[in-house]
């Protein structure tokens, strides 16, 4: 009797794992179920945005204050603004991922948009299966030294050992850049950004490569920011961009937009501070933009009508971003060079608002 | 578990059990069924995979192993060529690296772990405590953690900084932060005339040895195995070293603007996870050679001093040849552990099969194909070991007539 018993109990454990095996039978995408992403995070209350993290004036977290900052932070803001109204630490959730991790964050649904300064290139924008754009802000790839090494350009560096990250285009384009000058060198390949400025500092490489404006904010990390210098050599293009999973045109359009919002805003002289003070505004162009009267324009993405009033009021125009996070005034201190508006000879544009 | 079903009753009127109540049927039956939910379970998971990455545009692919790599493997294999190395090329690369760090590993945590392990039941106080406070520390700390504090807390910042002031061993050896570097010796063109006289003198020492037993068994006079093998190799070798005029070459390293040039190197990666697999394995493996050491019966201890044996010769003689027996089971899967924690290096930047292979899923997208080809690798090195480990296991068996 005990026997059969226990084979009783052996045959409905069975049944269950079969009864939770077969409905998986019919496999879901999450594209089928739930649509597109915008209706996922909608219908969840959060955006999952992947960011660095580690990366000061791009994506930080501050551990003394747990405060996140940078330009790809405020933009994810911009984001969650645009899709809630309002950022709070509920409907936005910074997902901090490794440089080889988050590519994979996004195929997987892990993370709803990233913002974590990815180069927009060919392979990734066909082959891993994502969308990317608009670029938030145009850098290129440097290589950064010891003050006192002596070196001035990249083929001084022969013999040397180099220090970059592991899955970044940066290992691909130095790999290239000293097989095409014909020099010897050592590539040592990290996985975290604080340990390439660390092997840096502790005498581990002569020089560091990564993307330009990565190399001035790794160097307000280190110890002493003025023993390291940036060669002028610019060996690469990486315009970075958020990027998502791609066949989703409608939470590319929504991406695409509020990072145009932020463009077109400065290029209107639209403020965090004053943006409420255009709501009245008589010129017609800044209504349709705002989505205040009759004109459509929020509606069209499936956001509220004055999604770029709220995107605004959250984190101010592309101008004011820049500014607070990379620009003369914070610790890295890039200039606005080409990241400046086209009005003002630079490449950051928008598509006409109408 | 011995059950067999009673026999049916033919009595007339007996009702009989219905089959679904036949412990005969439901052994039969669950067996099928648990098939099926296996084989279905399966086919849904890979289904599923497949028709998902199919929808987010990520077939499987498997050319990509043909396409190049393209960034440079400076770690072991110095002339990889990253603008013409296919991703498997690169995938062969990073498993030469693992390679060398898993045998190296392999054989320093044994023979430390051994040491170690006698150690801790040393008669003598301070060998006793030294060993007992290694395996504590290096068994009750996460790995992890060890690399990093090796990486950088023991060689980073306690070794010279700027290449110039590098320590200097004879050699000459320059040990900095970056890597040791030392002579590299090299087989000139007349080498081949040199490795053939050792190799006539190897064999002619083996037979000298082995005769020189036959010759102890036969007559009890003192054999002289070491010396007549010395003697037949030396010989050989010499006349080969003198016939190809030298031949052998070394390559110096010296130091140029910004690194050691010539001879060869280990690299700071390499030897910190070499070293951090070593200490970290060979405290577990000390406390296995220890219990089976302790599991062999005092009394055999006792016998052997009875009969006049050196504590040595005790130790070398009686009780080693029975500890190993319980000590090779549980060490099979130490070395399992160790060359899976080899793929820790890449927390330290060493470029090691799954570091390249994390590099290729991500230039490539393909990490399904990419991570299976990974288990497949690891599968392999363990079930390798393995294998080894039985066999070693059946050799040192108790031989029972």
């Amino acid at each position: 009797m005990k026997k059969t018993s226990r084979l009783f109990v052996l045959a409905l454990a069975l049944a269950l794992v079969a009864v939770m095996a077969f409905p998986a039978a019919s496999p879901q995408p999450a594209q089928a179920q739930g649509g597109s992403v915008l209706d996922q995070v909608l219908a969840r209350g959060s955006l999952n945005c992947g960011v660095n993290g580690q990366l000061p004036g791009f994506g930080y977290l501050d551990t003394n204050t747990s405060e996140w900052s940078g330009l790809d932070v405020d933009f994810c803001r911009a984001i969650a603004a645009a899709l809630f109204g309002e950022v709070t630490p509920e409907n936005l959730i910074f997902v901090p991922t490794t440089a080889q991790e988050r590519f994979t964050a996004v195929q997987t649904g892990t993370v709803d948009v990233l913002l974590r300064n990815a180069t927009w290139t060919l392979q990734r924008d066909t082959e891993l299966g994502l969308d990317l754009g608009p670029v938030v802000f145009y850098d290129g790839q440097g290589l950064m030294v010891r003050a006192d090494s002596g070196a001035t350009t990249a083929a001084d560096l022969g013999g040397a050992s180099i220090c970059t990250l592991t899955g970044t285009t940066t290992a691909l384009n130095i790999s290239e850049l000293m097989g095409s000058l014909g020099l010897e060198y050592e590539l040592v390949v990290f996985e975290q950004a604080s340990q390439t400025i660390a092997a840096l500092e502790e005498g581990r490489c002569d020089a560091l490569t990564s993307d330009r404006s990565q190399l001035a904010s790794l160097r307000t990390t280190a110890a002493d920011p003025g023993a390291y210098i940036i060669l002028d050599d610019v060996i690469s293009k990486e315009p970075l961009a958020p990027a998502y999973i791609e066949t989703d045109a409608k939470w590319a359009n929504v991406v695409s937009w509020v990072v145009y919002a932020t463009i077109q805003a400065e290029e209107f002289g639209i403020t965090q501070a004053d943006v409420d003070s255009f709501l009245t505004s008589e010129d017609p162009a800044i209504q349709r933009f705002l989505g205040v009267g009759e004109n459509v324009s929020g509606t069209l993405l499936g956001l509220d009508n004055d999604f770029v009033v709220n995107v605004i009021r959250a984190v101010g125009n592309y101008g004011e971003i820049y500014e607070r996070n990379v620009g003369p005034n914070t610790p890295l201190a890039l200039d606005r060079g080409i990241n400046n508006l086209w009005t003002n000879g630079g490449l950051i544009y928008a598509p006409a608002w109408r | 578990m011995s059950y067999s079903p009673p026999a049916p009753i033919n009595r007339p009127g007996h009702v009989p059990v219905p089959f679904w109540r036949d412990i005969r049927f439901i052994q039969i039956f669950l067996q099928i069924a648990f098939l099926v939910v296996v084989i279905v379970a399966g086919y849904t998971l890979l289904h599923n995979l497949v028709t998902n990455l199919e929808k987010s545009n990520l077939p499987i692919d498997f050319g990509m192993f043909e396409r190049p790599f393209g960034t440079q493997i400076s770690e072991g294999q110095m002339d990889f060529d990253p603008g013409s190395s296919s991703n498997i090329e690169a995938m062969r690369a990073g498993l030469q690296n693992t390679m060398r760090v898993v045998v190296i590993g392999l054989i320093g945590a044994t023979i430390l772990g051994v040491l170690v392990g006698i150690g801790r039941l040393s008669t003598n106080f301070l060998v006793r405590q030294i060993s007992m406070v290694y395996v504590e520390i290096f068994r009750n700390t996460p790995l992890l953690v060890q690399l990093y504090f090796i990486y950088r807390g023991m060689l980073r910042l306690t070794l010279p900084e700027n290449l110039k002031d590098s320590y200097k061993l004879p050699g000459p050896i320059y040990i900095n932060r970056r890597a040791v570097n030392f002579p590299l010796i090299e087989g000139t063109d007349t080498a081949e005339l040199f490795y053939i006289a050792l190799g006539i003198g190897l064999t002619l020492g083996i037979a000298l040895w082995w005769w020189r037993l036959r010759v102890q068994e036969q007559t009890g006079r003192p054999a002289y195995t070491l010396r007549f093998f010395l003697g037949a190799v030396l010989i050989f070798s010499g006349a080969g070293w003198l016939l190809s005029g030298g031949p052998f070459s070394v390559d110096y390293p010296r130091l140029e603007r910004f690194n050691f040039v010539g001879g060869d190197r280990l690299s700071a990666e390499y030897l910190t996870l070499t070293l951090g697999l070593i200490l970290y394995t060979a405290a577990f493996i000390a406390d296995i050679v220890r219990a089976g050491i302790q599991a062999v019966p005092y009394g055999q201890i006792e016998a052997a001093r009875a009969q006049g044996f050196s504590s040595g010769q005790t130790l070398r003689l009686i009780v080693l040849p029975q500890a190993l027996r319980l000590i090779i089971p549980p060490l099979g899967n130490q070395y399992l552990n160790l060359a899976k924690n080899s793929s820790l290096g890449i927390a330290i930047g060493f470029f090691d099969v799954y570091n390249v292979a994390n590099e290729i899923s991500n230039q490539t997208g393909q990490s399904v194909v990419i991570f299976a080809t990974m288990m497949a690798i690891y599968l392999s090195i363990s079930l390798f070991i393995s294998l080894v480990m039985n066999t070693v296991n059946y050799l040192m068996r108790t031989r029972t007539r």
